[in-house]
């Protein structure tokens, strides 16, 4: 390819612009010449998807913000007038809420590839980090979107959420007041909740490069969990990796129409998502008056939620579960230093690393349904079982790691 | 590559299954939807004018979206749907005062334009059939699907009275049992066939209310989904055939 010749200088109005900002060197080095294992399968679309998410987010949540009105007054009817007055109103309303549903899908599902392909061990610890953080404002992006419909849900989630805060000993009550604004969610909360919800995107835009830089510092990695950098061509090409354009480019194009067509079913044909997407009682207006029978935050903060339930309150605070289930994200962060396998990849890894990821997944998953599901005996129960799976998962990875035999890891990539 | 994609698939139906599972409050009846039927819902249109906006508003739907999507000429709105001095463009209001349902009925009276979507379009069906002859209640009856409901039985006239059906079983002195059903005693202009027509038409109408454009989103839908599939084929040998020379 064009790497065996010098780099031809570019001339014209291309010449012209790369002599003032370097988009020759960039887009080599982030696409043309930068090189991805050729191995990366299946589970390597979800960081573009999520990437792809973002931008219809980004682009749906402007138009949004054209005609929505952040007030409690007029923000219900405002959503009502873009579904019904505003041209395609409706279906840009759908897609962002969609959209936001469709974010954590791929996200986690960009998570779970992380955990299993080992990719937040050295030298990717920082690039984990970033991505945690994207995490956290993500949910922080979320968690102010909802409340912004106005509806009964967005209400009393939001009630439910910021109460929280108020669990912190000493200055609980204080710190609830500073976040709302008040003393209840009201005109003001929902004001500043607007401010955040347009102001976060483009932290996790940023983020993003920052997440991207990381990636192209240290590379991509792959199923096998193999370095392709250890094994360089006499030209100091990775015989292992190909130029992630236009390779990855078309198989992610791939990945993008199939992730649209699956998304425009949900739009087009069930944007309520049987109430998960959208939830029922949200289609009712906030009423400070009149507590829903059953306050569940959206599916995507459901396994925390059901953490927050599952730990007994101490002396009467319910800070406990509050510091259970921020640790439940916190651990994230600490990951890189728990995995002591000399392997990378599950792949390679004993059966335990196998039978702990798996549980974490199950556990995920169910108390993600716990969640949702209103409190009872065997519930709580439940969720505190798999409370406990979730941070075995983390806690015991240092002893699981040391103690299980790897397989041997081979010199080079398999397809 | 086949196990991965399994195992996704796994992952995204599992808390679907899941949530399947739930569900409390009384069996509902299922209310036979179709938005297709213009007379359907022509008539559930009027039978709402006529006997529900006196009360309900539907205050983000308006008067000439509704004429058209239902094929409703101009006049023939002017003449039998708009009531009062509101225009063609207007949403569908009313006059009364929220205090005044306060007042009357001991709470506000809701606004019904997304009411099959946070009930359901089988809630209302279900609903509207189920009034009962109830002593204890300002109005006389109560309902199976809305325990204690502010609202009296609209249309009486029209069903006839029913009374509760009580759970068997053994029951203290005085102690009343279970309502488990309705059965009706006294007829009244309509028969039950036509009373379940009657009340289906209302649903099927609010239930396009709640959504006016849900037949455009579906037919849309299918125009997107036509020309993915295309622009799928076309990715597809594209990436075939860069990726032939990788090994």
């Amino acid at each position: 390819m064009s790497i065996e010749t010098a780099q031809p200088v570019p001339t014209g109005v291309l010449g012209w612009f790369d002599k003032r900002f370097p988009i020759v060197r960039v887009w080599n080095e982030h696409l043309a010449e930068y090189y991805a294992p050729k191995n990366m399968g299946f589970w390597s679309f979800f960081g573009s998807l999520a990437l792809v998410v973002l931008v219809i987010q980004l682009v749906t949540g402007i138009w949004l913000a054209m005609s929505y009105k952040p007030s409690a007054a007029e923000a219900f009817a405002s959503v009502e007038y873009i579904m019904r007055d505003v041209n395609w109103g409706w279906l840009i309303r759908y897609m962002h809420s969609t959209g936001a549903s469709f974010f954590f899908i791929m996200v986690y599902l960009h998570m779970f590839r992380g955990l299993m392909w080992g990719s937040y061990k050295k030298p990717r610890e920082l690039l984990w980090i970033i991505g945690v953080i994207l995490y956290l404002a993500m949910m922080a992006t979320a968690f102010f979107g909802y409340l912004l419909p106005w509806g009964q849900m967005s209400y009393w989630g939001a009630q439910v959420i910021v109460n929280l805060f108020a669990a912190v000993p000493g200055v609980g009550e204080d710190l609830s007041v500073w976040v709302r604004g008040d003393y209840v969610i009201s005109d003001t909360t929902l004001n500043r909740f607007f401010a955040f919800h347009f102001l976060l995107p483009f932290v996790l835009a940023a983020l993003v490069f920052l997440h991207i830089v990381a990636l192209h510092r240290v590379g991509s990695t792959n199923p096998d969990g193999i370095e392709i950098k250890e094994n360089k061509d006499e030209k100091g090409i990775p015989k292992d990796g190909i130029p992630f354009h236009p390779y990855y480019t078309v198989k992610d194009l791939v990945g993008v129409i199939v992730f649209f067509a699956i998304f425009s079913l949900v739009v087009f044909y069930a944007p309520d998502f049987g109430g998960l997407f959208l939830e029922a009682p949200n289609f009712q207006p906030a009423d400070p008056l009149k507590t829903p029978e059953h306050i569940a935050p959206v599916w995507y903060f459901t396994p925390f939620y059901a953490m927050l339930r599952a730990v007994p309150p101490i002396a009467g605070s319910q800070f406990p579960g509050v510091v259970v289930m921020f640790a439940a994200i916190a651990i994230l962060f600490l990951l890189p230093w728990l995995d002591r396998s000399p392997v990378r990849s599950i792949r390679y890894k004993g059966i335990l690393s196998k039978v702990f990821l798996g549980a974490f997944v199950v556990s995920f998953v169910v108390l993600a349904y716990l969640g949702l599901m209103p409190s009872s005996d065997l519930y709580t129960l439940l969720a505190q079982i798999f409370t406990v799976v979730y941070f075995a998962y983390f806690l015991l990875m240092p002893i699981y790691t040391k103690l299980e035999k790897t397989k041997p890891v081979p010199e080079r990539v398999t397809l | 590559m086949r196990r991965y994609i399994l195992a996704f698939a796994l992952l995204l139906t599992a808390p679907l299954a899941a949530f399947g599972a739930g569900g409390h409050g009384p069996e509902l009846q299922e209310a036979d939807i179709d938005l297709k039927d213009q007379a359907s819902l022509q008539r559930g249109a009027k039978y709402f004018v006529n006997y529900c906006m006196g009360c309900h508003s539907l205050k983000y739907m308006r008067y000439n979206r509704m004429a058209q999507d239902l094929g409703i000429p101009d006049d023939e709105l002017r003449r039998s749907l708009i009531l009062g001095d509101a225009k063609p463009g207007d949403v569908m209001t009313n006059s009364l005062r929220p205090e005044d349902g306060v007042k009357w009925f001991g709470t506000e009276i809701p606004d019904l334009t997304l009411v099959t979507r946070w009930r359901s379009p089988d809630w209302v069906y279900s609903y509207l059939k189920a009034y009962y002859l109830d002593d204890s209640r300002p109005y006389g009856v109560n309902n199976l699907v809305f325990p204690d409901v502010g609202m009296p039985h609209p249309f009486v006239h029209l069903q006839g009275l029913q009374q509760p059906v009580f759970a068997e079983g053994h029951l203290a002195e005085g102690e009343a049992g279970h309502v488990i059903g309705v059965e009706l005693v006294e007829p009244g202009q309509l028969t039950p066939e036509e009373y379940d027509t009657m009340v289906l038409d209302l649903t099927n109408f609010l239930t396009y209310v709640g959504e006016p454009y849900k037949l455009e989103r579906r037919s849309l839908g299918l125009y997107v989904l036509l020309f993915l599939g295309l622009m799928f084929i076309l990715a597809y040998f594209l990436k075939k055939e860069y990726w032939r020379d990788i090994h």
